[in-house]
């Protein structure tokens, strides 16, 4: 309803045929649907800004438009210039000049800028590369979008702002019509994300449009005309910024309202001693070794306490958890870490597990399994001494561990033979979580334990935590989901740019005031 | 789903299980063919006792230096360099026990600490500084066969003494009395250790049942057996009636029984299949991968050196050309024998299986009359038929 009233008040989605226009789209994921009855509607040279929280399908919904996941895999209709379009792959919608520009950039780091603008379309003559062809028309590209740098210069020599904006010369260097920029300036400093909305304020008096996808509503406010909010895959409003002032508060109800109740076990907290204490923790840059990525962070946790750590990505939650965890991220670590009151030595990952910190990572395939190994020998990893006897594995003790917590965890599989690497994510999940329990942690960090899992298992999932922590342990949840935070949490602390920068208690947390404690700390000049 | 495998049809379950096991018993099978092709190709000559006891000694060096190269490349590496290091330490050795007439013992201990160094040295680049394992050891292949020249200074050092040589080409000492032309001794040692594997075979087994574990249908295990006994049984007969076992046979089936144990009973030796696997999540678990990659390549060198102690003693001599090419033979048996190139997958049965598939191959093609030309095309494509059945078979 939101969304006629809204489209209605706009003066030029009247006067102006929209030059695209995304009717219905609906894209699922298996069991999980990730967009429902998406509609969406661009004026030609307007900035349109995406909101919405991690997961709500704004990436998605990119990836529909520029031929990503191809005509047939989604419901619902693509009008791009008046007419349907069905692109198969990205190549057709770059063809039409729908250019995306991804939040990870994908640069080649050891080429040259003018070779990274040209890349797969250099000029040539007979498969020749015209170099001096390619030479001059990066330079005159450059100079558009504000860069004197010497085309020949290596991408990696120059800084990510830099590098932002030559991907964006990219793209112009394909006659680009429709722009999309997924969190362009998430790792940027102030002054370069000033320069580039300047520079989109200037595409749009040439005509070009422009998608923007962002965490930053202040930065959104400046440019946007027009604000469209997606929330669980679905469009919730479309706010027009010509007509009248838009309240950040508005767009951050918008984005997080939702009904919390039965998604999360009951839980009835019993938190009792300290038991893990982390005094002026920091950690910086495994390369850059003057960023630090961790400062100063002081943190306390309570036997059976469940603490949620909240922030945007590449706030330095999993750069915190990880450097704990016997320094597995970054350099000239400092900071000290008591356990039950007690000094413990953490500084390699054998030591912290001795120490009693378990950690499940944010990435299981990469960095959690053996994928390629049954149940039982991931479930044995971190505490094989536990299933021998003077360094000789008893295979039949390893079996009933496993089996053991095959149906504890209610981990479903043809048996502790079937290799992990075909088991579901959710089920996966839970052979890194008895792996880990397996090592009888006093406290467990778990990083994103529900990420690419459906409701049902993510439901089981969380029944787990709250048991591990009515059994005394102490939980740290890391997530980017909020309202999985504030579902499952007793205290949520708030990271940003590696600070803890604010704390809610977690029967008055809601996802405003945290949302509200990461903008404000945005907004605050450093 | 295991009540539906223990439910099926009595009959088809053996079927089922070889279908199901087919890399196991794939290879053990082709040698058994290849042996068989062999034997009546040659008209017997090929299991004759002279030269079945020759195929013992050509391939005992091969064989040891795979256990080796097995452990690099299941943690995901490659070791280029053994074929040097061997002829290297080979050259060490004679030199030292020839021109400078040490005695055997502290020589041979000398060489062997000398081939873990050379190991330490090239493990250390790899585990510690993660450069490719293929550029450290392409290397230390130049290094050492540049070094193995400068030692002999260019001409063959030898020959050696008559104890250094008992080393290949002796062999155990026959303590029954010689009876129609047989050795008892070994002929008993050999029916022993094929009993103590039956054995083993049955207690596991039986320890499994009481676990409740499935295992193979009871016709196919006991099958097996009486087969792994009558073969075993057999070669021991036909070892027996030449001149017993060769001292480098018993080397080389303890190596064997040792590393085997190590990689499948072991804390270390899921380690290495750990690492090799998924190094990252290996490391987050608390393994020190370094340390382990780089002890790998310490035992390789190890391995190395005996190799090239035991090639010497049978040339009896150091030559300038020793270990050439000693790498690919040994590279290739891990490959043919199931190894992984990705690391996290092989077998020390594989490796030894796949030493002898090289090994039967060589002396065969020899025995037939097949030039050293040709020879080298039929191995290369042996090779690569192997290992694509088995990448074939995986995608399955």
């Amino acid at each position: 309803m939101e969304t006629m009233r809204n489209l209605k008040d706009s003066p030029q989605a009247a006067s102006n045929a929209p030059i695209l226009e995304m009717r219905g789209i609906s894209k699922s994921f298996g069991a999980v649907k990730a967009l429902s009855d998406v509609s969406f509607s661009v004026a030609p040279g307007e900035i349109h800004a995406l909101v919405g929280e991690n997961g709500a399908g704004k990436s998605t919904l990119m990836k529909v438009l520029s031929g990503v996941y191809p005509h047939g895999s989604y419901g619902g209709s693509i009008v791009y210039d008046g007419e349907e379009r069905r692109f198969r792959d990205i190549n057709d919608s770059e063809a039409l000049g729908i250019i995306i520009i991804h939040q990870e950039l994908a640069l080649i780091p050891l080429m040259s800028i003018a070779e990274n603008i040209f890349l797969g379309n250099a000029p040539a003559r007979f498969g020749v590369i015209d170099r001096s062809a390619v030479h001059t028309r990066a330079k005159a590209l450059l100079a558009k979008v504000g860069l004197s740098e010497a085309p020949d210069t290596l991408v990696t020599n120059i800084g990510v702002g830099k590098q932002q904006l030559v991907e964006i010369a990219k793209a112009l260097s394909k006659e680009v019509r429709l722009l999309i920029l997924d969190e362009p300036t998430a790792s940027l400093n102030e002054q370069d994300s000033a320069a580039l909305l300047a520079l989109l304020k200037e595409f749009r008096t040439q005509g070009i449009t422009s998608i923007l996808i962002s965490h930053k509503l202040n930065e959104i406010k400046d440019v946007a005309d027009k604000i469209t909010v997606l929330r669980d895959g679905r469009t919730v409003a479309t706010l027009d910024c010509h007509a009248g002032e838009v309240e950040e508060d508005d767009i951050i109800r918008k984005m997080v309202d939702r009904d919390l109740e039965s998604r999360y076990p009951k839980r009835t907290p019993d938190i009792g001693d300290v038991i893990l204490k982390v005094t002026d923790w920091s950690a910086y840059h495994p390369q850059h070794s003057d960023r630090q990525m961790v400062k100063n962070v002081a943190f306390e946790l309570r036997k059976g306490e469940i603490v949620g750590i909240a922030g945007l990505m590449g706030a330095g939650r999993t750069e915190f958890a990880m450097s704990l965890f016997g320094k597995s991220y970054g350099r000239n670590i400092s900071g000290s870490v008591e356990i039950n009151g007690k000094p413990v030595d953490v500084s390699t990952v054998d030591r912290a597990i001795a120490a009693g910190l378990a950690y499940v990572t944010e990435d299981r395939k990469h960095l959690g399994l053996l994928l390629a190994e049954d149940v039982r020998k991931n479930v044995s990893l971190a505490n094989l001494p536990g299933v021998a006897e003077r360094g000789l594995i008893d295979d039949m003790r390893e079996l009933s561990v496993a089996n053991d917590y095959r149906a504890r965890m209610r981990i479903r599989s043809h048996n502790v033979y079937q290799e992990t690497g075909k088991l579901s994510g959710g089920n996966q999940q839970k052979v890194v979580l008895s792996k880990w329990l397996f090592t009888d942690p006093h406290v467990l960090i778990l990083d994103e334990p529900t990420r690419g899992i459906d409701v049902g298992a993510k439901y089981e999932i969380y029944s787990i935590i709250n048991e591990l922590a009515a059994s005394g342990k102490g939980v740290v949840f890391i997530s980017s989901e909020m309202p999985e935070l504030i579902g499952m949490c007793d205290r949520i602390v708030v990271m940003h740019e590696g600070a803890f920068v604010g704390e809610v208690a977690g029967e008055q947390a809601t996802q405003e005031n945290i949302m509200r404690a990461i903008m404000r700390h945005k907004r605050r000049p450093e | 789903m295991s009540e539906q495998t223990t439910a099926a049809p009595a009959p088809g379950r053996a079927a089922g299980f070889i279908k199901d096991n087919l890399r196991e018993y794939g290879m053990l099978l082709s040698l058994l063919a290849i042996v068989i092709f062999f034997q009546v190709v040659t008209g017997g000559t090929l299991l004759r006792p002279l030269n079945l006891t020759n195929l013992v000694l050509q391939n005992s060096y091969i064989v040891i230096m795979a256990l080796g190269m097995l452990l690099v490349i299941i943690t995901g590496h490659i070791d280029l360099s053994v074929g040097s290091v061997a002829g290297f330490v080979g050259a060490l050795a004679a030199v030292m026990i020839v021109r400078w007439q040490l005695p055997f013992v502290p020589a041979a201990i000398a060489c062997l600490i000398i081939g873990g160094l050379i190991g330490a040295a090239q493990g250390y680049w790899v585990a510690y500084f993660k450069i490719p394992s293929f550029i450290v050891t392409l290397a230390g292949m130049l290094v050492f066969k540049g070094l193995m020249i400068a030692v002999l200074g260019g001409a063959s050092v030898g020959p050696f003494p008559p104890t250094f040589q008992k080393l290949s080409s002796g062999f155990i000492p026959e303590a029954l009395t010689q009876t129609g032309g047989l050795y008892l001794t070994s002929l008993i040692l050999g029916l022993v250790v094929a009993a103590i594997i039956v054995y083993s075979n049955f207690t596991s087994r039986a320890r499994h049942l009481k676990h409740g574990v499935e295992t193979e249908p009871q016709s196919l295990f006991i099958a097996k057996n009486v087969l792994a006994f009558a073969i075993i049984g057999y070669l021991a007969y036909l070892i027996a009636s030449h001149r017993g076992m060769p001292n480098v046979l018993i080397i080389m089936a303890a190596l064997i029984a040792f590393y085997a144990f190590v990689t499948n009973r072991t804390i270390v030796g899921r380690q290495v299949y750990a690492v090799g696997g998924n190094e990252k999540a290996a490391k987050l678990s608390g393994i020190k991968t370094e340390r382990l990659t780089f002890f790998t390549f310490v035992n390789m060198g190890v391995l190395a050196a005996l190799a090239g102690l035991i090639f010497a003693a049978r040339l009896n001599t150091a030559t300038p050309k020793a270990g050439l090419g000693f790498e690919l033979d040994v590279i290739a048996a891990c490959f043919i024998g199931g190894a992984s190139a990705y690391g996290g997958v092989g077998r020390v049965g594989g490796a030894v299986i796949g030493a002898f598939i090289m090994g039967v191959m060589n002396n065969g093609m020899s025995i037939v009359g097949i030039g050293i030309d040709y020879q080298q095309v039929i191995k290369g494509l042996v090779l690569l038929g192997a290992v694509c059945i088995d990448v074939y078979n995986q995608r399955r």
